[in-house]
């Protein structure tokens, strides 16, 4: 069950959206089955686009998915709204009818998290970081304000807050049934509550948005943390690996090159301009400058980045 | 209403508590923001209603047009030395926050002669004007604006990392950050227009942000009044509201004198104080 925090907020604020779901034509969003990959054997993946949320889209933006064990699922992320989340359920129940045990979110952003509502009535566990509740209980009015103005009132019908209710604390793995997954939780990086997801029978990792690849990274939670995740990720063995936002499957550890060159041209950046007494007004037009535009989505982002980089980084 | 009759500052203590007080209930309520007053109501409130000139030049706020994160975004007041030698006041203003009033500030000797500049950081709740107005010695009333694009930066979650956060709360910096130069109207002076800047760890918390453990909004507690010192003599004295942004930090000019410390005094609206001394090698 959704955690009752939020239930009467949420509630409160989408009760006209809920009204909405009557209409016939929100069921061509309902019906629309996501499409799949089978990124190694019992590990498919669908592929969310690299642009802003928008009704278009109904926050279809990150990577999701699904790992089949011998007797249930194991879903990772659900995409940003709860009509993509039915289209996640739909595709998988394309592709095995067995009992999705567990729901985890890599963290807290909408992307990722919106879609979780229409696998509560699976009855699955959800489970993440052990601050994710807190981070998202902190956000989800906001993240419902936003996303009901940028995906729209049809596309965003019936999508809520559903909080974890099996919080991760240390490394722990999970039986599928002949299959293996281990969860890690990470220290501040991308945000403060990053989980990865190791598949061991694949050796498969599931990133989260600790790896983004073509869509820019986007900061929010400690480039100092990032920076210094990465160099411990690059040690651990992997086959491949599921960026959070990139293709469904990509080759470990050098898909990672490109981000930490970003986002240490970044910190490099603003470091020096502090070091000068620049302001944030100034480093925002420059930090960085040599890497952003090799990212889709910099004009949205980049400055953002910066921002973030600085306000951290003016504390050292 | 009334005009003042009590020092300009006191006054503004009272208005901006006044301000609090009617705010607070809202603050508490599990609803809707309030309906923030808007220029018309902004002039009413604390310049009742007198003509305010908008100055092309000599008086600049910049602001980027679009905000990337409304919880952070950069403001500098540029104030020509016309305007900078008769100041009164200055006050900036958000006219769509909840608490419009972002600071106001008033001038002492340490603050020196010549061009002012004073920049911080500031939420944006919706798209709005940012505003400063300065009130001049002779009463009059003059005002810059910049329209910016950007809205949530109220209520969106202050930490980033809370665990960092908790763990540096409270430390305050002071430091020079240019040695500074010298203007035309300081050619007979012993004084030079330098540039300092204050820091505070402070979440600043809008009272717009949810507590997750409880599932209720975090009661507002923000740095009220900041007073800077160069020696002891005032730089400037600021109130301020919710606006600025989580660990605030404000850059300002000064006058300095050789060998100068500058001295930083904070309050939150809980009472609680912070200090910091710059070294004075810088």
């Amino acid at each position: 069950m959704p955690n009752a925090l939020t239930r009467k907020q949420f509630l409160k604020r989408t009760a006209a959206l809920a009204a909405t779901s009557w209409l016939p034509r929100m069921s061509r969003a309902e019906a629309r089955k996501l499409r799949m990959i089978e990124v190694a054997p019992g590990l498919f993946v669908h592929q969310g686009v690299h642009e802003l949320v928008s009704p278009a889209n109904a926050g279809d933006i990150s990577n999701l998915s699904l790992i089949i064990g011998r007797d249930a699922l194991a879903v990772v992320d659900t995409g940003g709204s709860a009509a993509i989340g039915r289209g996640f359920l739909a595709a998988i129940r394309a592709i095995s009818d067995k009992p999705i045990r567990y729901v985890i979110n890599t963290h807290m952003h909408p992307d990722h998290v919106f879609g979780n509502a229409p696998f509560v009535a699976e009855k699955a566990t959800f489970v993440a970081h052990h601050k994710m509740a807190r981070g998202l209980a902190a956000r989800a009015d906001t993240y419902l304000r936003n996303n009901l103005r940028l995906i729209g009132e049809e596309a965003f019908a019936g999508s809520e807050i559903v909080l974890p209710t099996d919080p991760v604390k240390e490394p722990r793995d999970i039986d599928l049934g002949e299959r293996v997954i281990t969860l890690v939780p990470r220290p501040t990086a991308h945000t403060d509550n990053d989980l990865t997801i190791l598949d061991k029978s694949t050796g498969t990792l599931i990133a989260g948005d600790l790896l983004f690849s073509g869509h820019i990274p986007t900061l929010d939670g400690s480039i100092v943390g990032w920076l210094a995740l990465i160099e411990v990720l690059r040690k651990e063995e992997a086959a491949r690996v599921v960026p959070g936002h990139g293709p469904a499957s990509m080759s470990w550890p050098d898909s990672l090159d490109p981000m930490e060159r970003y986002l240490r041209s970044i910190a490099d950046d603003v470091r020096t301009m502090i070091k000068e007494n620049k302001t944030l007004t100034e480093a925002t037009k420059t930090a960085g400058a040599s890497e952003k535009d090799k990212w889709l989505l910099a004009d949205e982002f980049h400055v953002r980045n910066v921002t973030a980089a600085f306000a951290e980084l003016e504390w050292e | 209403m009334k005009r003042y009759s009590r020092s300009p500052v006191a006054a503004l203590g009272a208005a901006l508590v006044a301000l609090a007080l009617s705010m607070a209930p809202v603050f508490a309520q599990d609803d809707e923001a309030a309906q923030p007053p808007g220029w018309d109501g902004i002039k009413k409130e604390y310049y009742d209603g007198r003509e305010i000139e908008e100055v092309k030049t000599g008086l600049v706020v910049e602001a980027p047009d679009k905000a990337d994160d409304a919880a952070v975004v950069p403001v500098t007041v540029y104030i020509n030395s016309d305007l900078a030698d008769n100041i009164k006041t200055l006050r900036v203003f958000i006219d769509n926050n909840p608490m419009p009033l972002v600071g106001a500030f008033t001038f002492g000797r340490a603050a020196g002669i010549g061009p002012k500049t004073i920049s911080t950081r500031v939420r944006f709740d919706s798209f709005s004007y940012i505003r400063a107005v300065i009130e001049t010695m002779d009463g009059k009333l003059h005002m810059a604006s910049h329209f910016v694009q950007a809205a949530g930066g109220c209520s969106s979650s202050a930490l980033k990392d809370v665990a960092t956060a908790a763990a540096g709360a409270g430390q305050m910096l002071v430091k020079k950050v240019s040695k500074g130069q010298r203007f035309a109207s300081q050619q007979h002076q012993s004084m030079v227009t330098a540039e300092a800047q204050v820091m505070l760890r402070h979440p600043n918390f809008s009272g717009m942000q949810m507590d997750p453990a409880t599932g209720k909004y975090i009661p507002a507690k923000y740095v009220q009044e900041l007073d800077v010192t160069r020696l002891g003599e005032l730089v400037f004295h600021m109130e301020a509201g919710i606006s600025l942004s989580t660990n605030p930090n404000i850059r300002f000019t000064y006058g300095s004198v050789e060998n100068e410390t500058l001295e930083a005094k904070a309050s939150d609206s809980d009472g609680a104080t912070f200090s910091a001394t710059s070294a004075n090698n810088s």
